[in-house]
């Protein structure tokens, strides 16, 4: 009976939201600050959005890491899918321990250890790091995000659609494409948007695997970061936080309608 | 031809690209740390000896393996400075890790307690910050925590204190920075071990007499024990090697082993003392992620 929300449930939510939510609710708000001091109210202005725009190193890097999430997200929905059914339909195989193992590690591991062992290995076989070595960095990563993803869609996976599309005479790549793609699509979809924002994100493995010339947008707000705080951060925060709500808004809306069954 | 060899052409595909990728991009560079923190430092560029090169062979290895020495890992083990920088890891990480679970125990609590249709929602919101930059939310709070910053602010105007309190930089603003970055980390296990709970147990318990909080402790706690174990594991781990946020929140006086790793790597340039680090990083990680990876695998599997 004393199911419902008590005052002091909804007390606790609410402090919890709000320590959640009000750090980056201030790092919007005053990125419309006109003073410089960061942390000085001067009045409503958008003067730091329109200098951001005039910042030719911030929007170069700001292009590399889009274009590093775009194709590491890519990579990493491909593979972590194919790694996705390779655990969950292909039964017992050699080594499935030890592939299981390193698909989980790398979502717990400290990035540090990722990053120097891939530097490590780069240098080692002398490829000239740059765009390709951040992607692969993001990759690695990425595609043990998708797996996780994709996997748990694959668990309450209805075979006995597979089977009927098979009975009544479609090809298995023809019940691949037509009921198994679209069953997974939305995990793969959201696979890749939690893949993207990881990439986009990331700081530590990008500054170990990146070369001259491909500094990253973390890297470079870090950098600026070190310096001190300015109005442009915040106004590049936002900018970022605007651009992860739009996709997490469309990955929950893609699940939503794409995935009804699951409100069984 | 029929499908069936194709098909299983296709199979092996789809289980080689992604086991060839973490071979090559995962488990070799691992492999390769720990031969070279084995290696001894060379002062001339690059900054190690002897370079591996994959068309030597396996014999040039195996010699090359026999001239491996020890002698970094001895120097890492016996400095004090990376022998605090690893307790020092160990203890924030640990502080901040109960820390987190007492923060987010209460919170997935109330949201087990929400109307169905809410829960949703809140989940989402309680793993949404996840997803906006990491440096981002360090930043937000290097704002609010800064001798002029938004917190003191308030606290001056309002005259709870007459002089700035000093938090940032320093450990306890690394702890906030920790506890902040990965409660969603801990929400989420939390949650989905609590809300499985049958609230008709904790009447029952109510009925024959417990205490509400003799409940919370002999029915609650226990049946929440594997999400407690998953959270303190998830947050613990990534935790111990953070170098973010003890390089933007903590003082010039914050040890933390991944700030050391980097600092030997970027600032020093030695390679096999970082690579020493890093593996012995690893050795004290190891067992927790091994559980974690069972744990892992046992969920799933059922």
């Amino acid at each position: 009976m004393k199911r419902g929300l008590s005052a002091v449930h909804l007390a606790v939510l609410a402090g919890g939201f709000a320590f959640l939510y009000v750090p980056i609710a201030l790092v919007i708000l005053y990125s419309f600050n006109s003073s410089r001091l960061v942390t000085v109210w001067g009045g409503f202005s958008t003067q730091w959005y329109m200098s951001l725009f005039a910042n030719e190193q911030l929007l170069a890097a700001a292009s590399i890491s889009l274009r590093i999430a775009l194709v590491a997200a890519a990579l990493s929905t491909v593979l972590g899918t194919c790694a996705a059914f390779a655990l969950q339909r292909f039964g017992r195989f050699r080594l499935r321990m030890m592939f299981a193992g390193s698909l989980y590690a790398p979502l717990v591991m400290p990035e540090v250890i990722i990053g120097l062992a891939l530097l490590l290995l780069f240098v080692g076989l002398g490829i000239g790091r740059g765009f390709w070595t951040i992607v692969i960095g993001h990759t690695t990563l990425g595609l043990c995000f998708v797996t996780v993803v994709v996997r748990a869609r694959l668990v309450g996976f209805d075979r006995t659609l597979e089977e009927a599309a098979q009975d009544l005479g479609a090809s298995p790549a023809q019940t691949f494409r037509t009921i198994t793609l679209p069953l997974i699509a939305p995990a793969m979809a959201a696979g890749f948007l939690l893949a993207f924002t990881i990439s986009l994100d990331d700081f530590v493995i990008a500054s170990f695997t990146s070369g001259p010339g491909s500094t990253t947008l973390p890297m470079r707000i870090y950098s600026q970061m070190r310096l001190g705080l300015t109005p442009e951060i915040n106004a590049i925060s936002t900018l970022l936080i605007g651009l992860v709500g739009v996709c997490l808004l469309f990955a929950t809306s893609i699940i939503r309608f794409r995935a009804p069954s699951e409100a069984q | 031809m029929s499908a069936r060899p194709l098909l299983a052409g296709l199979r092996r595909l789809v289980l080689a690209a992604p086991a060839v990728w973490l071979l090559l991009f995962f488990l070799a560079p691992l492999a390769l740390v720990l031969k070279i923190a084995l290696s001894t430092p060379a002062i001339a560029q690059p900054p190690y000896e002897p370079r591996f090169d994959i068309a030597d062979g396996l014999v040039v290895l195996w010699e090359k393996v026999q001239g491996l020495s020890f002698d970094t890992f001895a120097l890492v083990i016996s400095d004090e400075l990376y022998l605090s920088a690893y307790l020092s890891s160990l203890r924030l990480a640990a502080i901040a890790t109960l820390v987190t679970l007492c923060v987010a125990f209460p919170l997935a609590h109330a949201m087990t307690r929400a109307p169905r249709h809410w829960r949703s929602a809140l989940i989402l919101l309680a793993i949404a910050p996840f997803w906006t930059s990491f440096l981002i939310r360090i930043y937000a709070w290097i704002m609010l925590l800064k001798d002029e910053g938004l917190i003191n602010k308030v606290l001056l105007t309002l005259g709870f204190i007459s002089s700035p309190f000093h938090i940032f930089p320093s450990d306890g603003a690394v702890l906030i920075g920790i506890v902040y970055s990965y409660l969603p980390f801990m929400i989420l296990p939390l949650y989905t071990a609590l809300e499985k709970q049958d609230p008709a147990l904790i009447e029952a318990a109510g009925d024959l007499g417990a205490t509400p909080l003799s409940a919370f402790w002999c029915i609650t706690v226990p049946l929440a024990r594997p999400g407690i174990f998953a959270g303190l594991l998830l947050v613990f781990i990534p935790a111990v090697g953070e170098f973010v946020i003890p390089d933007l929140l903590g003082g010039s006086d914050t040890l933390m082993i991944g700030r050391t790793l980097w600092s030997e790597f970027f600032d020093n340039r030695d390679w096999p003392t970082a690579s020493s680090v890093a593996i012995l990083l690893l050795a004290l990680l190891i067992a927790p992620i091994m559980i974690y990876e069972r744990q892992q695998m046992k969920e799933t599997a059922q």
